[in-house]
């Protein structure tokens, strides 16, 4: 089992963070390595238990699952189906926590799955910097400039 | 800084809020269950304990469970998260707790304020500059607790004589010692040695001006840094050889107290430690208990005499008591003392042997020099003459000879001296307050005077009017 943590804190309050990333079906509006994605089966996008259908930049097709979704406690979390990844059981959890003293909230982005050992680390390294860092960077780049 | 926040009690080397604190049970501080006691800045004293820590999540909870604080239900986390893009961390620290109806937002304001943003403050601080960023001019190692000087009332004598040397008071009473407790106290025991002291008979054991009492029982208000069996708000008693107990607030040193069980009241404490450990000792050390033996109690109205009596009747001894009046007897007896003789002028051997055949084995004397004689005539071969105090003077001499003849023993005890070590103290501690309280023994009656009318309470103890025993109430 690998696992995967990837932290930062995001120049806005909790509330308007997860307005811009609540949405499942809502990647390609603020993740650049997104290029588009639908809801399978003309379910709402916030219904536990519905599959988004996106493809990255580079051309791959992903099929993940909505398995939890709580605006009370700002945390998705939800699973791949499908990818050219190479990865099972890939499960993943985005939280975000309001910082109390000040406008700004913390994000974390895990992630916990199963590949083979000789591309462990070149995959732990892609997902956290191209995948959940560069999310990071791109809503921290979005809030700054507000 | 998870290596300092894991440690349960290290809070009081960072936030400022927390004026002194202590694992309690010489515990470990990251031993889950262990409980920290500390008291805030403002007065208030809170009990918490530790109930989850997680090296590896970063987590730890704990939840109250005692406080000045009108909060309940009580329970905190602390998480430390990494960032992982910069060399920071992320404290998360949340709570959750009922407060009084409309109370709410207040107690809400305070812990979010005063506890957690001020301690975030704080420990960055401390990370900052160490140690020194707190109190730098107030910590030192003299003592832990309030540097503060206090005020309380006290009742000095200033020369020998009556009962009207006895000054009520406002005095300074600075902060306890390494060892020291400081007590608030809310009964203070009357011993017939401070009326001798007050009269100037033993200057050995008390120089002027000074102040006088035994013993006294109340509350801890908080204690040096090498005390580690008491905590603010225990109950506690004491007695200490030295004098001084005729106040309201008083630093102890920790070898003199003992923790009072709930069933015992601080008033009961004041009345009957000092005069029960006395009767203890008696019956058990001097007077080697002896089914059947013959006992002579003088005084036996008295709040020694009343527990010996009760005590001396419950182990199977047979009990003579002498006392000055009629009333007195029928208190006497209703203790269990069998055979009374009352006498305002100390004739009683005639009586003793009438009663005892060739006299009592065991003749415990509060009177001293003006029943001298009579208590002689009153000792039975090889008996032991216990002089516990002088009420009429003191002995001018006591002579081999004199003792020789009946193959005697004189004793002259003092009570301190069966306490000597605090192992000693609670174990006969813990026989008088058993015994009290399962009604081996019955509670003599207590008669109460308030600290500022001490005088009056001495010319009360003076004029052989009262039964059982007297206190003051601070």
């Amino acid at each position: 089992m690998v696992r995967i943590y990837v932290s930062s804190v995001i120049e806005a309050n909790a509330g308007s963070v997860w307005n811009r990333i609540r949405d499942f079906n809502g990647l390609p509006q603020w993740h650049p390595l997104i290029a588009d994605s639908r809801i399978e089966n003309q379910q709402p996008a916030d219904k536990v238990g519905c599959i988004r259908s996106f493809h990255t930049r580079e051309g791959g097709r992903i099929r993940e699952r909505l398995l939890g979704l709580s605006d009370y406690e700002y945390t998705c979390t939800y699973e791949i189906i499908e990818s050219p990844m190479g990865v099972s059981n890939y499960i993943a959890t985005l939280k975000l926590t309001p910082i109390t003293d000040g406008d700004r909230c913390f994000a974390e982005w895990s992630a916990e799955f199963d590949c083979e050992e000789d591309i462990e680390s070149v995959l732990t390294n892609q997902i956290a910097r191209e995948v959940f860092q560069a999310g990071f960077d791109a809503l921290k780049r979005h809030f700054s400039y507000r | 800084m998870w290596a300092i926040l894991r440690k349960f009690n290290s809070h009081e080397s960072w936030h400022e809020i927390v004026e002194l604190s202590r694992i309690e049970s010489q515990q470990q501080d990251s031993q889950v269950g262990c409980i920290r006691a500390f008291r805030l800045k403002d007065g208030n004293f809170v009990r918490e304990q530790l109930i989850a820590l997680d090296d590896h999540s970063y987590c730890s909870s704990y939840s109250i469970v005692e406080s000045t604080l009108p909060i309940s239900n009580y329970v905190a986390t602390i998480t430390l998260k990494p960032i992982t893009d910069g060399d920071k961390t992320f404290w998360h620290w949340a709570s959750t707790f009922s407060t009084p109806l409309n109370r709410e937002r207040e107690f809400v304001s305070l812990i979010a304020m005063s506890v957690y943003e001020a301690g975030f403050r704080n420990l960055e601080r401390y990370l900052t500059f160490g140690k020194e960023s707190r109190r730098s001019s107030e910590f030192n190692n003299q003592s832990l607790a309030s540097s503060n000087v206090t005020k309380g009332r006290t009742v000095r004598i200033s020369q020998y004589g009556g009962p009207d040397v006895l000054c009520p008071m406002t005095e300074d009473i600075g902060p306890p010692g390494r060892d020291e407790v400081q007590i608030h106290q809310r009964s203070i025991g009357i011993n017939f040695i401070d009326i001798y002291l007050r009269r100037g008979w033993i200057p050995s054991m008390f120089t002027l001006p000074g102040t006088l009492g035994m013993e006294a029982a109340g509350t801890v208000i908080c204690a040096g840094n090498e005390v580690t069996d008491f905590l603010p708000h225990d109950r506690v008693a004491y007695m200490s050889p030295t004098p001084g107990a005729y106040c309201t607030i008083r630093n102890v040193s920790k070898d003199h107290l003992v923790r009072l069980p709930p069933e015992i009241t601080n008033e009961e404490a004041a009345a009957y430690f000092l005069k029960g450990i006395t009767a203890d000792y008696l019956l058990r050390d001097i007077g080697r208990i002896r089914a059947g033996a013959r006992w002579l109690i003088h005084a036996a109205a008295g709040g020694v005499g009343l527990l010996l009596c009760a005590w001396a009747k419950k182990l199977g001894m047979q009990v003579i008591g002498t006392v000055s009046s009629d009333e007195k007897a029928r208190v006497a007896r209703e203790f269990g003392c069998e055979h009374v003789i009352v006498t305002k002028t100390y004739t009683f051997a005639s009586h003793v042997k009438k009663i005892f055949g060739d006299g009592a084995d065991v003749i415990v004397d509060g009177l001293g020099e003006s029943a001298f004689r009579e208590n002689f005539e009153s000792l039975a071969p090889c008996g032991h003459w216990i002089s516990l105090g002088q009420a009429t003077g003191l002995f001018q001499s006591i002579s081999t000879e004199l003792l020789l003849s009946k193959s005697a023993t004189f004793s002259r005890p003092v009570a301190f001296a069966y306490v000597a070590t605090q192992s000693q103290m609670s174990v006969r501690a813990q026989r008088v307050w058993t015994a009290l309280n399962d009604g081996t023994i019955n509670a003599p009656p207590i008669e109460r005077h308030s600290l500022e009318s001490a005088a009056r309470a001495h010319e009360r103890l003076e004029s052989r009017n009262t039964v059982g025993s007297l206190i003051l109430i601070a």
